[in-house]
């Protein structure tokens, strides 16, 4: 059951390339996961996202300076390693300076059919953000009905946002099994269903998970809970680590970083509107990427409601090494969820993490919240 | 016997007035009745002139650049940023500020006094490019226990393909803006004096890209280090009377320089240009360029263009004539408000967020009018805004058939800037032009 999804995200390029031969479509890799994937899906285009590998590589030296952060480089590396080479298009929807520049030199040195830079607003929290990325995502439907020669109809436009809604509706399902006392699966499953998500086809993606929530219903771990614990941070999909953090005696129940609940918490709410504008709300409104949470601190009660519903007594807080926008939120967030109550674990992430040193600091922040039970 | 003359500016002392008064007013804005801000030097604050004539800002990126250069002090800032939790990989000008406010210490001392408290603004008015610039005072709103606070975002894409919507989005923004102005500080907002303040703005920026253009003659009649101080009166208050009629009596004053073959550097044998902030506490690595091999930093796309405006079209790379120059008359609120807009969102500084190849292009240019030897990028550890694609820059530079070095370092963090191996690196950078040492 769950180890489909985990097929899905090891054998991603498999995927894909298999994806083209059966359905004759264009494949668009994109950056960032404020990509609008509806109107891909509208267009008949399988959007995926561009991830590393975790591998130590030697490639981006001399087109990254080395003080931006090691996930903007690991996916540069993919690129010019040959390893997206079935791409059709790229694509990013602007966030972060560091993502990028693994976009722009990918675009200035691995030639593909389709490239396109679309300006996401930064002020989510200004009444002008809905109407200028409104015209924006205009812009980029046309840019993709020319790119694919075929016109986006809104009819096109709903098939999207219910193919795209239906999954993120099923995975806030998956995610509220979560909460139980015995959560059915792990935090380690949990990110292979997530992050599988974001480079399957979602109706396929949606089929199995739909599957898999009625087998869920019944399923235990089969192993102790331990402690319940929150992972949030930068992006992650660091398998390796999170096994190892719930090999220690702990359960990830919950978490808010990109490749996890921030990517499909909030759904496009058409209601007979016109459905650019119900995008354009939808990605205005969502779960924000702290790049662009300001000038107030949205995401802080965000992040406290969830440690809260989801009853976790520890966070692990994460950060890709020079993530400044992370960086910029952590004290904030970490006084926050300390004030709860919560105890708290600031570990900084790199293309391949010191799992030795990081478990010993694990098993440490464990015992602390162990002393702070009995006492 | 040297090669040219050279003669101190004239204007020197003039410049170092208003920069003195400009943190004067700011720290003693509240005892004569009027406001404190504080913002970017790259925020619209031709705005919030609008709200009067005591209304005085401190721009957060100069404010960190002086306090690197005061080593002492900003390694007591780094370090009280840090053991409040900030990593130390962020803008180093942020964390000199945001120590600054936790040690409440003042970065601007008067010559024989003490250090006085750091002065509160009473409101934050900021833009958005970089990643860091609101965030950067969602934090100074923490450290002061809660700040007024208003952003504006100019991430429209770059100038050559700007929609009208984008305008709209960063228009409406301002208009939002000055309607929180009003009830924020409970003034009454005078469009007179933004219309002024506009005016202002166009003519620093375009006046100062004029000066810069006349650093292409041989020899150059200012050097970086010097023009480091002169540019930086624009990113304090570039919508100020006082700073746009400083820039035309600066280059009446170097056209004059240009005449009279007077150098600023008295044996000019190499022309290089260098690429992002310096790092301020080791301004002495220029001199050291000068004296050993005769070679002068004519500037750079960061001291051209962060403040000054240009027209980059066809090849070219000349100074943005004024609105006001080309007919335009503000006839009102938002009327000013879009040119203002329009105008900003062209800066060629503004351009590399969207793609390195702007920045390439303009200094592939640069260096080619400006008639240079070689180019010296400083990977900035400090500045991921403006060392966002230099490495690509480097790229580029180097095929179009001009040497590049690099060094790395620290605009405002002392403690990551490795002298001795710079100016090694220099050294091997001149035997390599083939510059002979003067001495």
């Amino acid at each position: 059951m769950i180890e489909m999804f985990q097929e899905w995200y090891e054998n991603r390029h498999d995927y894909a390339k298999h994806w083209k031969e059966e359905n004759g479509g264009k494949v668009l890799g994109y950056f960032c996961t404020y990509v609008p994937e509806e109107i891909c899906y509208a267009a008949g285009v399988l959007p995926v996202r561009i991830l590393g590998s975790h591998e130590p590589q030697d490639v981006t030296e001399p087109h990254i300076f080395a003080m931006y952060c090691p996930f903007c480089r690991d996916c540069l590396a993919q690129g010019l390693e040959g390893r997206y080479d079935y791409l059709d298009g790229i694509m990013i929807a602007q966030s972060c300076l560091h993502v990028r520049q693994a976009y722009t030199s990918w675009d200035l040195h691995i030639p593909t059919d389709f490239s396109y830079y679309l300006p996401m607003p930064h002020n989510v929290q200004s009444p002008r953000a809905v109407p200028y990325l409104l015209e924006e995502l205009k812009s980029f439907k046309k840019a993709l009905e020319d790119w694919t020669g075929k016109e986006i109809t809104d009819d096109d436009l709903k098939r999207g946002i219910e193919i795209v809604n239906r999954d993120r509706q099923l995975m806030r399902d998956v995610y509220e099994l979560r909460k139980r006392e015995e959560p059915p699966l792990s935090g380690l499953e949990s990110m292979y269903l997530v992050v599988s998500s974001q480079m399957i086809d979602k109706e396929e993606h949606a089929r199995a998970l739909e599957d898999s929530l009625k087998q869920l219903q019944d399923r235990t771990m089969g192993r102790p809970v331990g402690h319940r614990l929150m992972i949030l941070g930068s992006e992650d999909d660091d398998h390796e680590f999170v096994d190892m953090v719930e090999s220690c005696g702990s359960t990830f129940v919950i978490d808010d970083h990109c490749t996890g609940s921030r990517y499909f918490w909030d759904r496009v709410d058409l209601d007979g509107g016109d459905p650019l504008t119900a995008i354009a709300t939808r990605y205005v409104n969502r779960v924000p990427c702290p790049s662009k949470d300001w000038p107030e601190r949205t995401r802080v009660p965000h992040i406290l409601d969830l440690a809260n519903e989801w009853d976790a007594s520890g966070a692990v807080i994460l950060q890709q090494k020079f993530c400044d926008p992370h960086e910029l939120d952590i004290p904030a967030i970490k006084e926050a969820l300390e004030e709860q109550g919560l105890t708290t674990l600031f570990l900084e992430l790199d293309v391949t993490v010191p799992i030795g040193q990081f478990k010993t600091r694990v098993e440490a922040f464990l015992e602390i919240m162990e002393e702070e039970d009995l006492f | 016997m040297a090669k040219y003359k050279i003669a101190p500016l004239k204007t020197w002392q003039r410049a170092k007035e208003i920069r003195a008064n400009y943190y004067r007013d700011y720290e003693a804005a509240h005892e004569k009745g009027g406001l404190r801000w504080a913002g970017g030097a790259w925020t619209f604050d031709a705005i919030p002139a609008g709200l009067g004539d005591d209304v005085h800002s401190i721009t957060s990126e100069p404010y960190g650049a002086t306090i690197a250069y005061q080593k002492e002090f900003s390694d007591r800032c780094l370090e009280a940023a840090e053991n409040a939790g900030y990593a130390r990989d962020l803008c180093s000008y942020m964390r000199n500020y945001w120590g600054s406010i936790l040690l409440d210490e003042y970065g601007w001392v008067e010559p024989g006094e003490e250090r006085k408290p750091f002065p509160k603004p009473d409101f934050v008015w900021q833009d958005h490019i970089c990643c860091s610039h609101a965030k950067w005072y969602q934090v100074v709103s923490d450290l002061e226990g809660g700040i007024p606070t208003f952003d504006i975002d100019v991430a429209v894409g770059p100038y050559d393909k700007t929609t009208k919507h984008g305008i709209d989005y960063v228009v409406g923004q301002m208009l939002d803006g000055i309607d929180w102005l009003e009830k924020t500080t409970g003034r009454k907002y005078d469009d007179q004096k933004l219309i002024e303040a506009v005016y202002n703005t166009c003519r620093s920026e375009s006046t100062w890209a004029e000066i810069c253009v006349l650093n292409q003659a041989v020899p150059a009649p200012l050097e970086e280090k010097t023009m480091y101080s002169l540019y930086v009166l624009g990113t304090l208050e570039k919508s100020s009377q006082e700073v746009a009629d400083f820039y035309e009596e600066l280059k009446a004053e170097v056209e004059e320089r240009v005449a009279n073959k007077i150098a600023a550097v008295e044996n000019e044998q190499a022309r290089v240009m260098t690429d992002t902030q310096p790092p301020w506490g080791f301004l002495r690595v220029f001199r050291y360029m000068a004296a050993k091999y005769g070679c002068v930093s004519i500037g750079s796309l960061y001291t051209f263009a962060l403040i000054g405006n240009w027209l980059w079209e066809d090849g070219k790379f000349v100074p943005r004539p004024t609105p006001q120059s080309q007919g335009v008359e503000l006839k009102d609120r938002e009327h000013a408000l879009r040119v203002l807009a329009e105008w900003e969102l062209s800066k060629p500084e503004w351009q590399h967020f969207y793609s390195p190849k702007y920045k390439s292009d303009m200094m592939i240019q640069i260096a080619k009018d400006w008639k240079l030897d070689g180019v010296m990028l400083h990977y900035n550890r400090g500045c991921e805004g403006l060392s966002l694609g230099i490495a690509e820059n480097r790229l580029a530079i180097l095929e179009a058939g001009f040497p590049v070095m690099i060094f790395e370092g620290n605009m405002g963090d002392e403690r990551e800037f490795d002298e001795a191996r710079t100016t090694a690196r220099i050294d091997s950078f001149m035997e390599s032009l083939s510059i002979p040492k003067l001495t």
